[in-house]
């Protein structure tokens, strides 16, 4: 009634990334057009070189309350006018910050681009930063750090990066900021951030869809190319890590029906050359859903719903973090069996079998990735945000395709430190404190108070 | 804008809908089974959704966990939901692996249970009660899932009860339940499996034959009990929880007309107007204007059954209590049944709804998703394509006709979040009852 034989796949038929044209105004603004005309719509990116290491110190998050207050009006339209313009075009503009840009994004009907266009250049180049609305827009990340610290997930998120990174380090601090840094922020501060980092030779424009290189380029001459800045940045060090040893904490949440588990340390920036080899390794190890460390928690044990791990690439070493929820009563074993998969990857080579799946996991989603003019235009945007070459996307597959099983046993051996490796753990202090400090990792701390 | 289906049924009763769009290397399959926790038998909750994870656990030529890495492997993505009325099952791949998309959910849906165990069963039953304390218990305002169905709905009706399911339920479920609901729900005759992307047709009806044709045809399957309802709730029902949250949060449901039907848009564009963006009324008014709201929203359940749900969501800010977030919120629905909507609102939300419309349309899984869903739940895929005009048919004449129906005290749900208090010899039961207005 079924038939037997797994079928065998026929022949590939080629992928290639779309094709795109780059150009550059007299005033340095950058632009990137990709003509994708299957469907009548263009997603609009304006990438700025403007980030959340750029926040003074003590008032994290203005990189962040910036690209919100972009959208709170311009010098022509108040907040509301501006939000309801845009939203009669069916678009709205999307607006925020992160460790290495500021991203502005849109994506509307081809007929109604120009207008829509015009609204968003009349954002990035002429803001009114009324302090009425600055204040609002801190009182409402008030109300988010609230719900960021009532839920477990973003709780372990944040303490996990406070544990990793050493208290002067920008990325122990929340990216958006905390409270207090919020609150010390004043509407002079943005004008000034805004001043010192959006100017056209630290944008670049990225327009994907049912759009010509002479359409994008000629609106955005039209509607930048007067426009003058002059960049006044200073990089800060943000990835220096708090110790070069195994440490454990618990943070409490007496009630908690789950424990939220981190593990893991300082990873490596996004421009390293081993970058190819370091993904597929984290395939194998937490990346996949056939991925060791989730066929042994899941579906072994039923630990849990799901276990993964990830790089999280940034220009500075973002961290390197295995993530699981398990019920209390097995958190150190959940540990144990992590800790075990670890060795497990740095012991010996993978099968052919397991790099197989991987890498051809990667290179076959690959256009799946690529669907939309949104996704294009994210993946455009990466190679200015990152400064990757101009062929990264046509190299993609064959660069994954490169990775042997050397290649990630070497990865694995270099880049996944179980000397260093840091566990944080939110949960039942009284369930979870015993069986943890077990685990050899040296006492567990208990977490005082979480900053607001 | 119209994708091209073409739409055939297997002799089996398996209907088949094909989208074919060659732009780029790529194919969608998509199945939707018409069973969902609404099917559930008495002390069997969350066994439609249990059910959907033991579909991952083989079956006859298949391995366990082999599902899932012979379609990585073959460079697509895969996964299934469930929800209260259907279950949905899909996987996007290179289009030269197209068959074995195909040969897999066949295999499953002819020949699961030669591969279930007591120890798959026992270890998906662990991971499910993980994934409850994961998205609903240990989650701030995560029963919300369950406790708004609870008290929108009657108890005797299929979807007042939980869909993820009580610990004590999942407990009970045997390999007995997983074989009766095979046999009674996963049958050719009772799904809707769509393809879309880059393939070839004739190539694509082959394979469909192939693998799906010689699998029976099913008993049939017992009907619903009772799923109609008067149209509106014909009192203001409230129930106050608390929770391990900081800010309170407000639920309001309204009773609507089901997914499909005419005035199930107007109740969309209703909810996209009060809570779509930043625009939207409750947005303006509250979170910015009145600034006593952290964020606002509305949409709908989109239940083509019984009835549908309109539903604003709105979190306070710090300053604001749980009585005055309720009180701004109910105002400013009082308001639009009042006053009513100008064109321009009504202009704004579908100007939004068209845009998402053709964006969600780029993506292969999603047209498929789309094309079945109309199906199963409508009995018409080409309904896809039938979306913009229906919108555009909403007029402001219409939503002030609609929002007198249905948006008034008499229509109205209340479900209020509230941060837990000190004194713990008060409970959830307790404030229900002294809430009950």
């Amino acid at each position: 009634m079924t038939v037997a034989t797994r079928p065998e796949p026929g022949p590939a038929r080629e992928y290639h990334f779309p094709k795109f044209v780059r150009d550059r105004l007299e005033n340095g603004l950058n632009i990137i057009v990709a003509t994708v005309p299957k469907l009548p719509i263009v997603s609009t990116v304006m990438v700025i070189d403007a980030t959340a290491l750029g926040d003074a110190k003590g008032k994290e998050g203005i990189a962040e309350l910036t690209a919100k207050a972009l959208r709170e009006g311009t010098a022509s339209r108040d907040g509301t006018e501006l939000t309801l313009d845009l939203e009669k075009l069916g678009t709205s503009l999307e607006t925020g910050a992160d460790w290495d840009s500021t991203v502005a994004s849109m994506t509307v009907l081809k007929s109604r681009l120009p207008e829509a266009f015009e609204i968003l250049a009349e954002v990035i180049t002429t803001p009114a930063f009324n302090e009425e609305d600055i204040e609002r827009l801190k009182a409402e990340r008030v109300a988010e750090r609230m719900q960021i610290l009532d839920e477990p997930r973003g709780l372990a998120e944040e303490s996990f990066s406070r544990f990793v990174y050493a208290g002067k380090a920008r990325f122990a601090e929340p990216m958006s900021g905390s409270t207090k840094s919020v609150s010390a922020i004043r509407r002079d501060d943005i004008a000034e951030f805004y001043r010192n980092n959006y100017v056209p030779q630290a944008m670049t424009l990225i327009m994907v869809g049912d759009v010509t290189p002479e359409e994008g380029i000629g609106l955005a001459t039209k509607a930048f190319g007067e426009w003058k800045g002059e960049r006044a940045t200073t990089p800060v060090n943000a990835d220096t890590p708090a110790r070069a040893s195994r440490a454990i904490e618990i943070v409490p949440k007496a009630d908690a029906a789950q424990s939220e588990i981190r593990i893991g340390h300082v990873g490596v920036p996004r421009s390293h050359p081993d970058y190819f080899r370091i993904v597929v390794m984290n395939a194998v190890l937490g990346g996949l859903f056939s991925s060791r460390i989730n066929l042994n928690l899941r579906e072994a044990h039923g630990y849990t719903y799901g276990a993964s791990s990830y790089f999280d690439w940034r220009r500075q070493s973002g961290p390197f973090v295995i993530s699981t929820a398990v019920q209390s009563e097995v958190t150190a074993a959940a540990i144990t069996e992590t800790l075990k998969e670890i060795d497990r990857m740095r012991e010996k080579k993978i099968s052919e079998d397991e790099l197989t799946l991987a890498t051809s996991y990667l290179e076959g989603v690959f256009p799946i990735r690529y669907e939309t003019t949104a996704a294009i235009a994210s993946a455009l945007a990466n190679l200015a945000i990152f400064g990757l070459p101009e062929d990264y996307y046509d190299t993609y597959r064959e660069n994954i395709g490169a990775v042997t099983t050397r290649h990630v046993l070497n990865a694995a051996r270099k880049y996944v430190k179980p000397e260093e490796l840091q566990i944080l753990v939110v949960g039942n202090p009284e369930l979870i404190k015993q069986p943890l400090e077990a685990l050899a990792f040296g006492p567990a701390s208990v977490r005082e108070a979480v900053e607001a | 804008m119209q994708i091209p289906i073409d739409t055939y049924t297997l002799a089996n009763g398996l209907v088949v809908t094909l989208s074919q769009d060659n732009t780029a290397p790529i194919v969608a399959v998509n199945l939707w089974y018409h069973v969902g926790s609404a099917n559930e038998r008495e002390g069997r909750t969350g066994f439609a959704h249990l059910f959907e994870h033991m579909l991952f656990q083989g079956s006859e030529h298949v391995g366990a966990n082999e599902h899932f890495e012979l379609v990585q492997r073959a460079g697509g993505t895969l996964t299934g939901s469930t929800w209260l009325d259907r279950t949905n099952y899909f996987e996007t791949v290179p289009s030269n692996q197209l068959a074995l998309a195909l040969w897999l959910e066949a295999d499953r849906m002819g020949a699961l249970l030669p591969a279930m165990t007591q120890k798959k069963l026992d270890t998906q039953r662990d991971v499910v009660k993980n994934e409850r304390r994961w998205s609903v218990d240990n989650q701030p305002y995560g029963t919300w899932w369950e406790k708004l169905p609870e008290l929108a709905f009657p108890e005797w009706h299929p979807f007042h009860h939980s869909l993820i399911g009580s610990m004590e339920h999942l407990s009970e479920a045997s390999l007995e339940d997983v074989e009766q609901f095979f046999r009674t729900y996963y049958t050719p005759d009772n799904a809707v499996l769509s393809i879309a992307g880059d393939f070839d047709p004739v190539e694509a009806r082959k394979l469909v034959e192939q693998f799906f044709g010689q699998i029976p045809r099913g008993q049939g399957k017992p009907p619903l009990q009772r799923i109609e309802l008067p149209s509106k709730f014909d009192t203001t029902l409230r129930r106050v929880v608390e929770d391990d949250v900081s800010l309170p949060r407000l639920y309001l449901a309204f009773r609507t007309p089901v997914f499909g039907s005419e005035r199930y848009y107007e109740s969309s564009v209703t909810a996209a107007i009060l809570g779509m963006r930043r625009g939207s009324r409750l947005y303006r008014a509250l979170v910015r204007e009145r600034q006593i709201a952290a964020d606002a929203s509305a949409f709908t359940f989109d239940l083509a059954k019984g009835s549908d749900l309109l539903i604003v969501d709105v979190t306070a800010r710090p300053e604001t209590s749980a009585d005055q977030l309720e009180h701004e919120v109910e105002r400013q629905i009082d308001k639009l049944v009042k006053d009513g909507v100008t064109a321009e609102e009504v202009e704004r939300a579908v100007a939004l709804i068209q845009t998402d419309l053709v964006t969600a349309l780029q993506s292969a899984s999603e047209r498929a998703d789309r094309i079945s869903m109309y199906a199963t739940l409508l009995g018409d895929p080409t309904l896809v394509n039938k979306q913009a005009e229906k919108y555009e048919a909403v007029t402001a004449d219409r939503i002030n006709s609609f929002v007198r129906e249905y948006l008034g005290s008499d229509n109205r749900a209340k479900l209020l979040y509230v941060p837990r208090s000190e004194d713990p010899a008060s409970t959830d039961a307790e404030l229900a009852e002294v809430a009950a207005s």
